[in-house]
């Protein structure tokens, strides 16, 4: 009797993917999220009677919209081209930071552990601070305008590059290294040799890819004044000029949509 | 030398990224061309910008020491982040997944999956601050709309994830279903939803960590949370406070950074 029971337990009637207690462990953890939802939602005390009219004033901000205005056009085509060269500086910028920063924070190129947690701590504090904040501190710095934004996006973006860079560096094949250990060269020739043809194309992908996350990025600097399309945009919001919004909001979209299809194309040619 | 079986060259170099001579050579100057451009376009005020460096020392002097005394005001303002982030995560997790179904091009005929796909690209492209903007001109300042804010990145951001991998999930689980008799949402419930739900989990939590991030700025438009905070701060030059909260958010994101990796490795 007790075989065939333990054959019923191994192999019961019914089918089922959990055990009891993972169920019950499963719902505790969807539970807990709800409740934290629920209370959160509580705590922010929202006040529920402005959904009451939110579809007549979302039909009216959209019949205020339409149609753009496209004589305005004359007016943000510089800010655009504007917006497009602070996401391309500032990429570049953060090229030439993020690349020696990376071979800090990597385990297997950096020289002691003081530098690589320095490298890591550049890594994580540039990327915790979102590109926006970073321009307040800029706008602060170097008064309002371009150069601001062009900071800012580097900053922001040498964490995600260099993150990356790094983690392509310690995933390197050491094949290739030890070859050129070999041949007795020096640390920056094993460096140049060995590590680098390795982590290029990573490099260049993830540079064109953080370049065209920039483009959307920069969009919004002008709200706290450090260039870009986002100055018209923010001023044209605050004038209730809804027809220029939208013609800007149009010329954000086909700018990001396209910079998105380039960055893609120049990944997969890469790689 | 010139006759005879090519001899290894005595000097080695790297074997440039691009063959062609004519092109590399092209998009160097192309490059450089771009460069100057940009630079002469940007319209900068450069005594405004030499003065930068002084400036930036005495921002910093006055950052350090950070001060927490305030630390009511900084605490307030990050649980409303955090209470931000949760809330949209949650119901951005609900609001995905018809978003997701039908953005699916293995599920949904063609038409659906257009309009699907085109709100996701469009609801993609906007900058959350963008949208914050917005939502706080229909709902007013404050934490509501930078809820919504965070819940429209949600959405767009998990009904990708969760179409790819719905287009991506092996075909015989769901035919094996299909050939039992079940009807749609039978399919959906044995064949797909199993095959998804980890993958479908583990994004969200990456999310909840993204709108942590995220929260922390559309204070900045008005839309509550820290943000709102530190760009008062800013405006009033009190700079040791601004490093306080700073500090603040740079350890948030980094214990939701931990907490994502750690839980999205448990459902591995």
């Amino acid at each position: 009797m007790t075989g065939s029971d333990a054959l019923q337990a191994r192999y019961p009637e019914i089918w089922r993917k959990y055990t009891p207690r993972q169920n019950a462990i499963r719902m505790l953890w969807y539970m807990g999220a709800v409740f934290v939802a629920v209370w959160s939602v509580r705590h922010l005390d929202i006040p529920w009677f402005y959904f009451l009219d939110a579809h007549v004033q979302a039909m009216d901000l959209g019949v205020r919209m339409f149609p753009p205005d496209w004589s305005y056009i004359d007016e943000v085509i510089d800010p655009l081209l504007e917006t497009i060269h602070i996401a391309t500086l500032g990429t570049i910028v953060t090229f030439f930071i993020a690349f020696p920063t990376a071979f800090l924070a990597a385990r297997n190129t950096t020289p002691n552990t003081a530098t690589w947690l320095f490298g890591k701590f550049i890594l994580v504090s540039t990327r915790s601070v979102n590109t926006v904040v970073w321009a307040l501190l800029f706008v602060a710095i170097f008064g309002p305008g371009p150069v601001a934004g062009v900071w800012a996006i580097a900053f922001r973006s040498i964490g995600f590059v260099g993150k990356l860079i790094a983690e392509a560096i310690e995933e390197i094949d050491h094949g290739p290294v030890e070859a050129i250990e070999a041949t007795g060269a020096s640390r920056l020739q094993v460096l140049l040799m060995g590590v680098l043809p390795q982590v290029l194309p990573v490099v260049y992908g993830t540079i064109v890819y953080r370049w065209d996350i920039n483009i959307r990025e920069s969009t919004v600097l002008g709200f706290v004044g450090a260039g870009g399309i986002g100055i018209q945009l923010y001023s044209s919001i605050n004038q209730f000029a809804w027809s220029q919004v939208s013609l800007m909001l149009s010329l954000i979209l086909i700018v990001v949509i396209v910079s998105e299809f380039v960055s893609a194309t120049i990944r997969r040619w890469i790689t | 030398m010139s006759t005879g079986t090519t001899s290894p060259p005595a000097h080695w170099s790297r074997p440039p990224l691009i063959k062609a001579t004519w092109a590399r050579h092209t998009l160097t100057v192309l490059v450089l061309l771009y460069l100057v451009w940009s630079l002469n376009s940007l319209e900068v005020d450069w005594e405004r910008v030499a003065k930068g460096l002084p400036r930036a020392a005495d921002i910093f002097s006055r950052m350090v020491p950070p001060d927490f005394s305030r630390w009511e005001l900084l605490s307030r303002g990050i649980i409303e982040s955090l209470e931000m982030a949760f809330a949209a995560t949650i119901a951005g997790m609900v609001i995905a997944i018809p978003l997701g179904l039908c953005a699916a091009s293995n599920l949904v005929p063609k038409p659906v999956y257009l309009i699907a796909r085109s709100i996701i690209v469009v609801t993609r492209t906007f900058h959350e601050v963008i949208v914050a903007i917005f939502f706080v001109k229909i709902f007013g300042f404050g934490p509501l709309a930078g809820v919504l804010t965070l819940i429209v990145a949600s959405i767009s951001f998990l009904g990708k994830m969760l179409a790819e991998d719905i287009e991506n999930m092996s075909p015989g689980q769901v035919e094996a279903i299909k050939a039992t008799g079940a009807s749609f949402p039978k399919m959906l419930i044995y064949g797909v939803v199993p095959q998804i739900l980890p993958r479908y989990l583990g994004v969200s939590i990456y999310r909840l960590d993204a709108n942590i991030r995220h929260s922390t700025v559309v204070g900045i438009v008005g839309a509550g949370g820290i943000g709102q905070t530190l760009s008062a701060t800013f405006s009033r030059y009190d700079y040791d406070f601004s490093l306080a909260i700073l500090l603040a958010i740079i350890a948030l994101v980094f214990i939701g950074e931990f907490f994502s990796s750690w839980a999205r490795g448990k459902l591995r």
